[in-house]
């Protein structure tokens, strides 16, 4: 088989309302309170699971989403909406707006010459984003990562345990954060980080 | 709660991210057609108790999920060290 011989799944439906975000039936709407917290879905985003050896991956990435290659644990490059997290030292995490995840797959496809994988994971996992003065309060009810900024400063990717459920995140700000959270956690993670806003409000 | 240090990751985290893996540094016996049945037993089912220091391997799942080994004592739970898999623990000769 050439090295070009692929089949991608477009997963946009072309009908509207046949693919619902994870989050579809949870409970929204502000919580009042002093500094509220905003706890909001960015549904509309491809996921792409880049696996292989950096070498392999670094030049084409670079080319195709035109962002440096964090090849250093725990690290991320971003622009605008394009986004690619380091997980693991033969994974990485690309995500960019809902409508360019088959040409962006396309594109890495024809780029990387050599033994990769790139999973089209969006409809397995959801954003949500964390924003506010108390943000990083609600983390540190949630998670045992420490989430002060000298430990996690702004553009750090993780992956660790928030509740019960795993979820990777990365400070996009000082009081901002992004969780990536998995489909079938969604409405537990949303119902928790609800529930952890309450003393302080939500904007949701 | 212990805390280890993923070699990966480059950064101690909580004993919650982790899955315990086992002993380490288990040979396969490289050829398993002529070794005894006695050996091919103790490859697949005996493994250490010590009590005190312990090589094992440790699985960052909730984070990169990968495999790694880890050099702990059984009675205090200190971890003394973390190293990659195929490695030998520091000050071994």
């Amino acid at each position: 088989m050439s090295n070009n011989s692929y089949a991608i799944m477009e997963q946009q439906p072309s009908i509207k309302g046949l693919a619902n975000t994870p989050l579809v039936n949870v409970v929204r709407g502000a919580i009042p309170g002093p500094n509220a917290v905003g706890i909001e879905e960015h549904d509309d985003v491809g996921h792409l699971v880049l696996r292989g050896d950096a070498t392999l991956l670094a030049s084409a990435v670079t080319e195709v989403l035109d962002l440096a290659f964090p090849d250093q644990p725990l690290s991320s490059c971003s622009r605008d909406k394009t986004c690619i997290r380091w997980i693991s030292p033969d994974e990485w995490l690309v995500t960019v707006p809902g409508t360019e995840t088959s040409s962006v797959e396309s594109s890495l496809r024809d780029a990387i010459v050599g033994h990769v994988a790139i999973v089209n994971v969006s409809g397995g996992q959801t954003i949500v984003h964390l924003t506010g003065k108390h943000a990083s309060d609600v983390l540190m009810k949630s998670t045992s990562y420490d989430v002060h900024e000298l430990n996690f400063p702004t553009g750090k990717v993780i992956t660790t345990t928030l509740a019960q459920a795993q979820v990777i995140i990365r400070r996009l700000d000082t009081d901002q954060f992004e969780l990536v959270i998995r489909r079938s956690f969604a409405d537990y993670i949303w119902s928790w980080l609800r529930d952890a806003a309450t003393e302080f409000g939500v904007n949701g | 709660m212990l805390k280890i240090h993923c070699p990966y990751c480059q950064e101690t985290r909580e004993e919650e991210e982790f899955h315990y893996s086992g002993q380490a540094h288990i040979a396969r016996p490289t050829d398993p057609e002529s070794c005894s049945d006695e050996d091919w037993g103790n490859y697949l089912y005996f493994r250490k108790n010590p009590r005190g220091r312990h090589m094992e391997m440790w699985v960052h799942a909730a984070g990169c999920r990968k495999f790694f080994n880890v050099v702990r004592d059984t009675v205090t739970y200190e971890v003394e060290q973390t190293y990659l898999i195929g490695h030998v623990p520091a000050g071994s000769t």
